[in-house]
């Protein structure tokens, strides 16, 4: 089978090695660009969010290379994302697209279901291959994960500005050509040496930033205008609240999230779909971190974080850490994020000043 | 009969709960109301929609925040001075094969509660109806148990809450409105549906209850159709025992109880052909929306049925919406003629 899947981060290196243990062909799209975008708002409903836009375009894309197999993850809501996979395959196919449409829903809600689907992908391949083929994957994903992380540790940090970046670049294509377990483990140990060794200065104190919100345009750069590297070049080292793999252990079969839960529930004790009462619980955790501010990153008309927007000025004022709320479409300007990027930025400076000298600096939250 | 009321730290005789005129009203106020009259409470509502009453609620409420959300939070600033009590409940399910709500429906008192200042105690249930036994009179036991009254006065408040509702929907489905609808269930009297004047066209008009409902929020577009010498068939119209079956239609429900609704009254009215054309009003920036149009539109075109989508929020003028549906009568009217 030809296979598509989402393109959100950098799933693409991981799905391209597991589809190709199963002996499949996959399709990899290409990584979203205005093309992709701008096929994507065509064929969308308007208030559609931004990942669904993107998503489309992308399927677009690989199903213009031939791909003949669809597969992405489905959900029970109450968030929208959960239904994606079938009004995408509701407009593919009214565009006239042939394709078939694999939507793997949560297994703990139809097992049957999910095995069956699991058996299709499996292909010719015996159980044992099967499991056997998931363990690279897996690595992989665990290693850019943390390659990413470090990225964005070592950003403010970097005497040349770029220097991180560029390495953070050649450092994903190495993993990306990994193939087996020990070539896994190579590529890890060889891109984080990469990384280390770009020159830095190590007195640096950055300001240290959380980032929450909807989990594909925290994780997609193309979506959020590459804002974590945008932070990391105004001297902020980011932490984000949200990787593919810890993502996968969390909510791929159950729920383990306990910490949030309970930091979130004085605002909001309702399990309201999508990442909404992870974005307040874990701005909570980074105020307790000491962090010096949150940015909460969400598609426009995502309904769980206008619901934590809402709720986000009582946390920022009881826990004391400035937030600021970015809403992202299609007509997103990356100049005009970079501005109020940089305001922010300077106001945490001057509150970290002021907080050294003694005098109080008030500052809430903000939103566009 | 002496009310104590030391849940909510309120004491006095003459206790009135408000219930905002928004959202939920729609489709639970009398049951609601029958049960707080039964317990011995005064039940106020807000005042009808007015501008005055949204520019509150876009005032309090987050920029991207759909008109009905605002819209409720400027019922709960209206309702302020005239309650001693909030009722802003949360509503997670009602019925276990409807799907849940959306998710501002999951998250509203917390956003009323944290938004606006100078609130009264606030009564918020949470409303999940879909397992166990009996789960109405359970919701009446624990709400009545919070307000501290004893079984048998909540047991008998709930049969007149459960009455006041079959009255509701057999006038629902007579095609009386909401509004009329309501106060007729809560006096118990019988109302006969209007002789209707000959209209020659009939239109589905499908959308929440909320919005299609209200007035002022939908520019009054059932009175401009029927002004326009249209039959208006709203979804509260279809008994919601057919509205299931058409449930099955789809390969995978929708998350959102309205939304299921309101795609299965579309499969309705597709099945039984019943109406010249289906308008589907929704609200600009409406999160579920953006995937309950695209299926109507989609169904519609490929069953060769018209159809029209009528977007509002906070700013939409009259004139607009009656040029738009002006133009879509006569195209409906014209290809009748054409027949």
């Amino acid at each position: 089978m030809k296979i598509a899947f989402p393109y959100m981060g950098n799933s693409p290196h991981v799905f391209r090695l597991l589809l190709n243990d199963l002996g499949h062909t996959p399709v990899v799209p290409p990584p979203p660009s205005e093309r992709t975008l701008s096929l994507g708002t065509k064929y969308a409903p308007e208030f559609a969010c931004l990942p669904f836009k993107i998503l489309l375009g992308s399927y677009i894309e690989a199903l213009e290379m031939g791909a003949d197999t669809i597969v992405t993850s489905g959900g029970v809501g109450p968030c929208r994302a959960g239904y994606y996979g079938e009004l995408h395959r509701r407009i593919l196919t009214d565009m006239g697209y042939q394709f078939e449409m694999i939507v793997l829903e949560p297994p703990l809600k139809d097992i049957g279901d999910f095995v069956r689907k699991i058996v299709r992908l499996k292909g010719k391949n015996t159980w044992r291959e099967f499991f056997h083929a998931l363990r690279p994957a897996w690595q992989l994903m665990k290693a850019v994960d943390e390659v990413e992380a470090l990225s964005h540790k070592l950003r403010p940090r970097e005497k040349v500005k770029g220097s991180i970046s560029a390495a953070y670049k050649r450092a994903i294509n190495t993993l990306s050509q990994a193939q087996t377990i020990g070539q896994v483990e190579e590529a890890r140990q060889a891109a984080i040496a990469e990384l280390m060794a770009v020159p830095r200065d190590d007195s640096v104190k950055p300001l240290r930033v959380g980032i929450v919100g909807e989990i594909y345009v925290v994780l997609e750069p193309f979506s959020n205008h590459h804002v974590e590297e945008t932070l990391g070049h105004l001297g902020v080292e980011v932490h984000r609240s949200i990787f593919l793999a810890q993502w996968f252990l969390n909510n791929g079969l159950y729920n383990r999230e306990f910490d949030v839960k309970k930091a979130a529930s004085p605002y909001l004790p309702e399990l309201i779909g999508g990442h909404g009462r992870n974005s307040l619980g874990e701005t909570v955790r980074y105020a307790k971190e000491g962090f010096d501010g949150v940015v909460q990153l969400a598609p426009f008309t995502c309904i769980p974080e206008i619901v934590a927007k809402s709720i986000m000025p009582a946390v920022s004022r009881d826990h004391h850490i400035p937030v600021l709320t970015l809403f992202l479409d299609e007509q997103t300007g990356e100049a005009g994020q970079e501005t109020r990027l940089e305001a922010f930025v300077d106001l945490l400076w001057r509150k970290r000043e002021s907080r050294k000298e003694g005098t109080t600096w008030k500052v809430s939250s903000a939103s566009m | 009969m002496q009310r104590r009321f030391n849940a909510l730290g309120v004491s006095s005789m003459a206790i009135r709960i408000g219930i905002p005129r928004a959202l939920f009203y729609y489709s639970y106020y009398p049951w609601f109301a029958a049960f707080f009259a039964g317990l011995g409470y005064d039940v106020v509502i807000s005042s009808p929609t007015s501008k005055q009453i949204l520019d509150h609620g876009v005032r309090e409420t987050v920029t991207d925040a759909c008109v009905p959300i605002k819209l409720y939070h400027g019922h709960v600033v209206d309702l302020i001075p005239k309650a001693d009590i909030l009722f802003v409940p949360r509503l997670v399910c009602t019925h276990k094969l409807d799907g849940t709500y959306c998710p501002k429906f999951l998250g509203l008192p917390d956003m009323i509660r944290l938004s606006i200042k100078n609130l009264p105690p606030l009564l918020t249930p949470r409303i999940d109806l879909k397992s166990g036994l009996f789960p109405k009179w359970r919701l009446a036991l624990s709400v009545g148990r919070e307000l501290n009254h004893p079984l048998p006065q909540i047991f008998s408040a709930y049969v007149k809450a459960e009455e006041a509702e079959r009255l509701y929907r057999q006038n629902l489905q007579n095609g009386i409105r909401p509004g009329p609808a309501t106060l007729e269930a809560l006096r118990r009297d019988r109302i006969q549906p209007l002789a209707n004047p000959r209209r020659d066209l009939t239109i589905g008009l499908l959308g929440y209850p909320y919005e299609v409902h209200d007035r002022y929020l939908s520019v009054d577009m059932i009175g401009k159709l029927e002004n326009l010498g249209v039959e208006v068939v709203t979804m509260e119209q279809i008994p919601p025992e057919v509205l299931r079956k058409q449930g099955r239609v789809l390969p995978k429900d929708l998350f959102w109880t309205y939304s299921n609704h309101v795609i299965r009254a579309t499969f309705h009215l597709l099945h039984t052909r019943s109406v010249d054309g289906i308008i589907h009003l929704t609200a600009f920036g409406c999160g579920p929306d953006a995937m309950v149009d695209r299926m109507m539109e989609i169904e519609c075109r490929q069953r060769k049925m018209p159809f029209l989508t009528m977007t509002i929020d906070e700013h939409t003028g009259d004139a607009g919406v009656a040029t738009r549906l002006e133009a879509f009568t006569d195209l409906l009217r014209r290809k009748k003629e054409a027949v």
